[in-house]
């Protein structure tokens, strides 16, 4: 259907610009060409050029007033409000300048055309002004410097130590998470030569913290908790994005990074906020990785701390689901190994630990 | 005045020389700057309409993601999918493939290369470059480069699919897509040759522009349009070899086993031996070229329209020194800037700080020269020449796209915007559209000179009127999308329920693109359509003040057929008070313009004497 409208518009175009040439030709001829410096062309490119910015404006205006809500996004993290100050900030002192640069380019163009018998002003420069105009720029960059780089150093600070930890793994294409465990707070070593198709992670089970973690399919978080985001790839680079927490950071294969954040609404609280019950937060990946790299969404979920220990307690660790595992921790660990991962319940062997 | 240049400038030369070449000399292993100027040209062109055409092609897919399009089936084949679909690694390859066309093809090769080659000897007064050859060797290798890159297209595994920026390990490993076969293996040994291209094409027009120049020619005199080009020239000699460099050791990891990027890999089910290499020290080494090929790009662009604002406002530029001056400090600070484009790729966020903190004060001198702009146009007594409108667009890209940059170089701001189609946006704007207006304004302006005819003004309005209308329609939304938190170089956004509400406004600026390129189609036929067909040109039909204009309508090889004028005042002489023409040309004496001179110019008339006494004017304006 498209391409129907497409050709019919190329056929139309073609034939009112051959048109309008010939008919210029013509004219041109008639009037034997070029004797006046300017032609009424300059009047109609000027006169454009003011109508060209009363209705780019306009449409401006329009679209982001009436869309406002469209395109900004709800915040779900303690840093995102530092984030969007520091965007409006910005926004507005460079709306400013936007405006009324692109109106005095405009304004000027249709006020100076070419008048018969006019002459520019010679006018080469005026040091005073120059450095006007250099020095209040910089004066403004040096405050939108300031309110940056506060947000920056307090998003880039060391988390706390007792902040939630999580690891996230971008591979092609999908992400994997890995929680440190409900027996220990320690996420276990791994080396990505021990990957293989079932131990996704290659976790190194000689590490006796590793017998408790478990890879759930969603990324559970507490709401009003500090989260360590520890980040990495198993091939290519990816990048964890969770647009609602203001949150980005590559995955690197070989050079593990982290996000610190604190979530602070529930997907619930999101889901009422904005009247759509079937909302869920994400991570999506922003560094191409290849063919799926727009498929590499994961579904996030926020929850009361209750809610989200209750959750927690109840995932299975890796190991027990992957039982002939087994073999691969040493001999002495086996025992500790069994009960870490929670394939012998032996509340008493647990409670002695 | 200075007068210690050394000048190469026997006017025997030359003469007997025009007419002896033959078909292959003339237009093919031309040494003559003018005919590799146009060979730059014709070969930009070529390339913007596949770069063009490439984009068309994933708009497509991102404004109509359900249409079938297997009528592209005869020309992409295998490449639509049975669904009628595009293939998703193919999208990847047309916007990888789109993203180093256009940068590098169109607007570093297009517009340096067309430009600096045809202005340089013409505006500084001089017969030739400092090397023929050397310039004809540049061009062919770029040829060869563009022929290694346009073969890449239509292999089997397809074209190099990385992104523009070929990040490896993803550019490094043909098992994480196949565009990282042999079409990688093609975008690298073409890139080398195209380094080499314009290292030599550099080295040349910074030995012009130094040693060429003709008799009173000093710096201070000389036209912003050469300044540009000359430090345009200067940055890239400095920073394409680092690139050359990450290309190698990218090549020595792809083929050779070297571990400079790779560590810690499982892939295709199999885990590398590559260990300690580290992925973002290839980030350093292509950002260390990628920040300053931006300004590349754009002030060649910016030079040109420096000359055709002033040339057209018929004024002097306002502030000449402060335009050098800032023209100079952007060429400084754009080595200083590199790792703003990786604030969230790991790097130490102190690094990020400091990025933060040069990156922002880069954005005072781009400031000034919006300012210096509008002040020139500020009574004026404005002529709108299809070059002076797209002049007047650039700068509106150049405001509007610059100002983003304000957003994307705040490393807090730039973690939620980073990848986005922000991103996309801003580039497009300050980058893009300003240095592609830049090299359009610079075609209208100078066709004149380059084939004697003139284009047609009134398809010259029609196509500047639709292409500014368009390119804004096309990415002035993308802002929004890139707020909302849309990710670029993605193939589909239907697996984001929450993210698929501006499916409208994608299809919009789809349509908007389609639009923009077919306009594209009206320059393409006034070009074409003038070089055989315009009305002859003028000797000075912008009424303009540089060298260039001094020379026949069409000039021969040499460029000047009697001596080469020399130059006694700026190039900005316009409307000057107390001239009877609202300008004087760079070459008229001040002893010729007594009525105009200011105080200091009238010492400058002895000073004319004693230098030289038989000073030969070659203009039809002697008159005065
Ligand atoms: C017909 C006009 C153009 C259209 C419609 C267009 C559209 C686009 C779009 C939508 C993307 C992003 C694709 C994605 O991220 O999925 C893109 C990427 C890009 N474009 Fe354009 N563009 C045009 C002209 C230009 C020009 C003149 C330049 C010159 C600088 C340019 C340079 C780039 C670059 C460097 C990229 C990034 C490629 C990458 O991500 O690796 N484009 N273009
Ligand atoms: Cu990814
Ligand atoms: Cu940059």
């Amino acid at each position: 259907m498209f391409k129907v409208i497409i050709a019919i518009g190329v056929v139309l175009l073609v034939i009112i610009l051959l048109t309008l040439f010939r008919i210029g030709t013509l004219v041109n001829v008639v009037k034997g060409t070029n004797k006046e410096k300017v032609g009424s062309s300059n009047k109609i490119n000027a006169g454009l050029l003011l109508l060209f910015m009363f209705v780019a404006f306009g449409l401006f205006f329009w679209y982001s007033i009436v869309y406002f809500d469209d395109y900004t996004l709800p915040q779900a993290s303690e840093h995102a409000s530092s984030v969007d100050f520091a965007f409006w900030l910005t926004m507005g002192l460079t709306g400013v300048v936007f405006v009324v640069t692109n109106v005095l380019l405009f304004i000027f163009s249709f006020k100076y055309q070419h008048k018969e018998g006019g002459r520019g002003k010679f006018y080469p420069d005026n040091t005073k002004l120059e450095i006007l105009w250099t020095v209040v720029p910089a004066i403004t960059l040096a405050g939108l410097v300031l309110t940056g780089l506060s947000a920056w150093n307090n998003i880039t600070s060391k988390a706390s130590d007792d902040a939630e930890v999580v690891e996230v793994m971008g591979y092609q294409f999908a992400w994997g998470v890995r929680y440190p465990g409900n027996k220990d707070a320690e996420l276990g070593a791994y080396d990505y030569r021990l990957i293989d198709a079932s131990n996704q992670f290659g976790i190194d089970l000689t590490d006796e913290n590793s017998y408790d973690d478990f890879m759930p399919l969603e990324l559970h978080l507490p709401k009003g908790k500090e989260v360590l985001m520890k980040i990495r790839a198993r091939d290519v680079i990816h990048s964890v994005f969770m647009p609602h927490f203001r949150v980005k950071m590559d995955a690197v294969p070989g050079m593990p990074t982290h996000f610190k954040f604190t979530p602070n609404k529930t997907t619930q609280e999101m889901r009422d906020e904005l009247g759509d019950p079937e909302f869920d937060y994400f991570i999506t990946c922003t560094e191409i990785c290849g063919r799926g790299h727009f498929s590499m969404k994961l579904k996030v979920v926020i929850e009361e701390p209750e809610a989200y220990e209750a959750w927690k307690a109840e995932q299975p660790t890796w190991l027990k689901l992957n039982e002939d595992y087994l073999e691969k921790v040493p001999a002495e660990k086996r025992e500790l190994a069994k009960i870490k991962a929670g394939i012998e319940d032996n509340t008493e062997t647990e409670a002695s630990l | 005045m200075a007068t210690a240049d050394i000048h190469i400038t026997e006017g025997e030369h030359d003469h007997d020389h025009d007419h002896h070449g033959n078909f292959w000399t003339t237009y093919v292993f031309s040494t003559d700057h003018k005919m590799i100027a146009k060979q730059y040209l014709i070969t930009g062109i070529f390339w913007a309409l596949i770069g063009g055409t490439l984009s068309v092609i994933f708009r497509l897919q991102l404004g109509f993601p359900d249409a079938d399009i297997s009528w592209l089936k005869p020309l992409l084949g295998k490449w639509i999918t049975e669904q009628g679909k595009l293939d998703p690694e193919f999208y990847l390859a047309l916007v990888t493939m789109h993203g180093t066309i256009m940068v590098f093809f169109v607007l570093t090769a297009g517009l340096s290369g067309t430009f600096s080659n045809f202005l340089i000897p013409l505006q500084i007064g001089a017969r030739d470059m400092a090397s023929g050859f050397m310039n004809m060797l540049s061009y062919w290798a770029f040829a060869l480069s563009s022929v290694v890159m346009f073969v890449s297209l239509f292999i089997e595994t397809g074209p190099a699919s990385g992104g523009w920026v070929i990040y490896p390990p993803l550019s490094a490993l043909p098992q994480a897509v196949s565009g990282s076969g042999l079409g990688m293996t093609l975008w690298l040994v073409a890139m080398a040759l195209f380094i080499v291209s314009q290292l030599l094409g550099g080295v040349n027009y910074i030995a012009t522009v130094i040693n060429m120049r003709t008799h009173g020619m000093s710096f201070s005199k000389l036209p912003l349009t050469i300044w540009a080009f000359f430090l345009t020239a200067v940055i890239g000699l400095l920073s394409f070899p680092v690139l050359l460099s990450a290309a190698l050791l990218l090549i020595f990891d792809r083929s050779f086993g070297t571990s400079f990027y790779l560590s810690d890999i499982y892939i295709g089910g199999e885990a590398l031996p590559n260990q300690g290499g580290s992925p973002i020290l290839f980030q350093h080494l292509f950002w260390f070229l990628g920040h300053p090929e931006v300004y590349i790009v754009l002030l060649p662009a910016l030079g040109i329209t420096s000359e055709v604002v002033a040339t057209n406002s018929r004024k002097p530029i306002f502030g000449y020194k402060a335009m050098i001056g800032s023209m100079l400090f952007i060429a400084i600070l754009s080595f200083v800037v590199w790792a703003h484009h990786m604030f969230v790729s790991g790097m130490n966020p102190f690094l990020g700080s400091v990025f933060m903190l040069l990156t922002l004060i880069i954005a005072v001198p781009s400031a000034v020269k919006v300012f210096n702009y509008l002040t020139t146009l500020w009574r004026g007594n404005i002529r709108f020449t299809p070059a002076m409108l797209f002049a007047i667009g650039l700068v509106s890209f150049f405001i509007s796209g610059g100002l983003t940059g304000i957003f994307l170089g705040n490393s807090a701001i730039d973690i939620q915007l980073h990848d986005t189609y922000f991103v996309v946006a801003h580039f497009h704007l300050v980058m893009g559209s300003a240095s592609f207006f830049g090299m359009l304004c610079g075609v209208y302006h100078w066709f004149p000179k380059m084939f004697g005819r003139m284009m047609d003004n009134r398809l010259g309005y029609i196509h500047f009127w639709l292409t500014f209308v368009g390119v804004y329609m096309v990415f002035f939304p993308m802002h929004y999308i890139g707020i909302a938190g849309y990710p670029r170089r993605y193939y589909s956004f239907t697996n984001f329920d929450t993210l698929n509400s501006f499916s409208d406004l994608n299809m919009f600026v789809s349509i908007a693109a389609i639009f923009t390129f077919t306009a594209q189609l009206v320059f393409l036929f006034n070009f074409f359509h003038s070089i055989w067909r315009g009305r002859k040109a003028t000797a000075n039909p912008w009424e303009s003040n540089t060298l260039e204009w001094t020379t026949p309508v069409v000039p021969g090889h040499g460029n000047w057929p009697g001596e080469i004028p020399k130059v006694y005042r700026w190039p900005y002489d316009y409307s000057k008070p107390g001239s009877k023409e609202d300008f004087i040309p760079q070459h008229i004496p001040f002893s010729m313009t007594p009525e105009s001179n200011l105080p200091h110019e009238n010492e400058m008339i002895k000073l004319e004497k004693e230098e030289d006494v038989n000073v030969v004017v070659v203009d039809d304006k002697k008159g005065h």
